[in-house]
């Protein structure tokens, strides 16, 4: 299954500048600043989150509104088991994913029996209990402060090491979403987003496709959290908050949600004006509005849809171009031999 | 959890009173962004910061009243219409050009304007705590139920009831009304007996907005203004209107009703978690009813 993967993502004419990307990646922190290093840590974590959120909303077709629940949940998890248990490091890390994905289990189930809009807001108020529960009970999950300080083991102390891991586990995660997409299952999905009914009729069980995708896509989320809780050691209830979830949703929408890497674009974009941006002014959320309504207007299929749809008109000319000179030297031919 | 203590009756009735005083404000909201749902078929998520502009336009014109009587009552006036006002020209300038698109971009519009308009409310008013005062006529307390009961939350009790009847007729009784429930029907079939779909939606639109500044208005003298309250607000508008039934506007008001007295039975049995009341009390319902109590009018 890998090595045909591997092949095929070979055989692409992505593959070089994947393989360009992954090298400037590897030695990213040896170039820069701790800061930098930093911000690409947290764009790695946010590009994780918008990916899981893609496989609802772009393959899906799902209206995955409050998608920062899960990952919130997933921080939480990982938070409270390091913070309250004495447990080892890695029941933690593990218990995250698992706790976002049952919690994603519990509303998908809620969600998916019901249609697009009522979806949409059915998820907002559950995720929002969430986020209430969470918010109010200073017990145990530290209310409005959060929770600080969360420990985390020796080997991940130093910031380089902790890019490591994270650029490591994001890569699996993207191969795995990677296969996850291009599988059977991916392919149901996407029929199922195109053509709802169709599906229905040819014996596909539409409701448990969609809840399977928003469980795969809450347990990456809950690993988008855990790595939160590595990088920042602490966690607070905005993460569950539902502007979160939107700036998620326009991560996905800006980067182009009909492609498997846009999302990612999507994150390093927001993560990086918001770092910059928010540094010059207070207003962030305005410009961020301002952003998205560009978009809307101008850019419906995101940065990564349009540069591949100029590419692919390039394509075309050059193809066009070929086959012109193809045709005239046969012409040539032709008419030589006569 | 001193159950015993707390649990008189008479403390539980007032208690009710007060939940049902804020279930009004709540209604009010919700009527609003519930209109504008049934017609544009759009949830207004920018509908919370729009309550926002209300409170403080309210706050900013009793200021300029020097806090006098008549300052209360001229906000309640014109703070409703000052969102009005913002909302068409959001409405004309960008949102009406969307209607041609697919769904989830006038939604995303929505957000984005939530977004700005939030931030613009933050450097029109900063990020300090406001507050208005009622009228004399309506402040201090009378006695119900042995126990005291703010005057503005009679009053609340009366507005409610006035707007809900009022949007019912005007939804069911005028040609503006019905031409608006024609066009949430079929859009196509409204334009081809020569009626502009567009103004029609940007008048349901800017109707919807006016309660939601109204409902800010109103709510002004009973907290305190703040950054944030838009937030809140328009989760709890969605939830009360998704468990009434999208685009009624009684389900508006069963469901406000619902939120606001769990919300305060909450605050007597349990206050740390009073919030998560009617949160539960949302799930409990979609459980029964996924799509709401009343019919939903799409």
């Amino acid at each position: 299954m890998l090595k045909k993967f591997v092949g095929s993502l070979l055989a692409t004419r992505y593959s070089l500048p994947t393989l360009g990307i992954i090298i400037v990646l590897l030695i990213w922190p040896l170039l820069v600043p701790r800061f930098y290093i930093y911000i690409l840590s947290l764009i790695f974590v946010t590009a994780l989150l918008a990916m899981s959120l893609n496989l609802t909303v772009g393959y899906g077709g799902l209206f995955q509104f409050h998608h920062g629940a899960f990952y919130g949940v997933g921080a939480y998890a990982a938070a409270l088991v390091l913070t309250r248990t004495s447990l080892p490091v890695w029941v933690g890390y593990i218990a995250g994913p698992i706790a976002a994905a049952v919690a994603g289990l519990l509303i998908g189930w809620f969600c998916v029996r019901l249609s697009q809009l009522y979806f949409a807001m059915l998820q907002i108020s559950l995720g929002s209990l969430i986020w209430a529960i969470v918010f109010r009970w200073y017990d145990f999950t530290g209310g409005d402060d959060g929770l600080y300080g969360i420990p985390r083991p020796s080997i991940l102390s130093s910031t380089n090491n902790t890019y490591y891991f994270i650029l490591l586990v994001l890569v699996a995660c993207l191969v795995a979403l990677y296969i996850i997409v291009k599988s059977p299952f991916g392919a149901t999905l996407q029929a199922i987003r195109d053509n709802p009914q169709r599906c229905e009729a040819i014996g596909v069980n539409v409701r448990r496709h969609q809840l399977m995708a928003i469980v795969i896509a809450t347990f990456f989320a809950g690993i988008a959290g855990v790595l939160f809780v590595i990088l920042e050691r602490s966690v607070f209830p905005d993460l569950l908050f539902w502007t979160l979830s939107l700036e998620i949703f326009i991560m996905c929408l800006l980067g182009g949600w009909f492609t498997f890497a846009g999302p990612m674009l999507g994150a390093a974009i927001i993560v990086t004006l918001r770092t910059f941006v928010g540094r010059h002014t207070e207003y962030w959320t305005l410009i961020l509005g301002v952003i998205l309504i560009l978009l809307i207007f101008f850019l419906p299929e995101g940065v990564m849809g349009y540069l591949l749809r100029i590419g692919e008109s390039a394509n075309q000319r050059i193809g066009e171009a070929a086959n012109q000179r193809i045709g005239e030297s046969a012409n040539r031919r032709i008419s030589g031999r006569s | 959890m001193e159950l015993g203590q707390s649990l008189s009756l008479a403390a539980l009735g007032s208690q009710l009173l007060v939940g049902l005083s804020r279930a009004m404000i709540l209604f009010i909201v919700c009527a609003g962004l519930s209109f504008v749902l049934g017609v544009l078929r759009v949830p207004n998520i920018a509908h919370g910061a729009l309550y926002m502009i209300g409170a403080f336009s309210a706050y900013s014109i009793s200021t300029l009243c020097g806090d006098s009587p008549a300052g209360f009552w001229l906000a309640l006036l014109l703070a409703p219409l000052v969102v009005a006002l913002v909302s068409f020209i959001a409405e004309r300038a960008l949102f009406c050009h969307l209607y041609q698109r697919e769904h989830l971009m006038l939604l995303l519009f929505t957000f984005a304007l939530s977004l700005i308009l939030g931030d613009l409310v933050k450097i029109v008013w900063g990020a300090e705590y406001r507050s208005v005062l009622a009228p004399p006529i309506l402040r201090g307390s009378v006695p119900i139920f042995g126990s005291a009961f703010p005057r503005y939350s009679l009053f609340l009790l009366l507005i409610g009831p006035v707007v809900a009847v009022g949007l019912w007729l005007f939804v069911n009784k005028t040609r503006m009304g019905k031409i608006s429930r024609a066009a949430a029907v079929d859009r196509e079939m409204v334009g081809a007996l020569g009626i502009n779909v567009s103004w029609v939606f940007a008048a349901a639109f800017v109707i919807g907005c006016y309660l939601a500044g109204l409902g800010g208005a109103l709510v002004a003298p009973t907290i305190s203004i703040t950054l944030g309250m838009d937030h809140h607000i328009i989760i709890e508008a969605f939830l009360i209107v998704t468990i009434g039934g999208l685009g009624n506007i009684w389900g508006a008001l069963v469901g406000s009703i619902l939120f606001g007295v769990t919300h305060s039975l909450g605050v007597l049995f349990w206050p740390q978690f009073a919030i998560v009341f009617p949160y539960a009390t949302v799930v409990i319902v979609l459980l029964l009813r996924p799509t709401g109590l009343l019919k939903s009018v799409w």
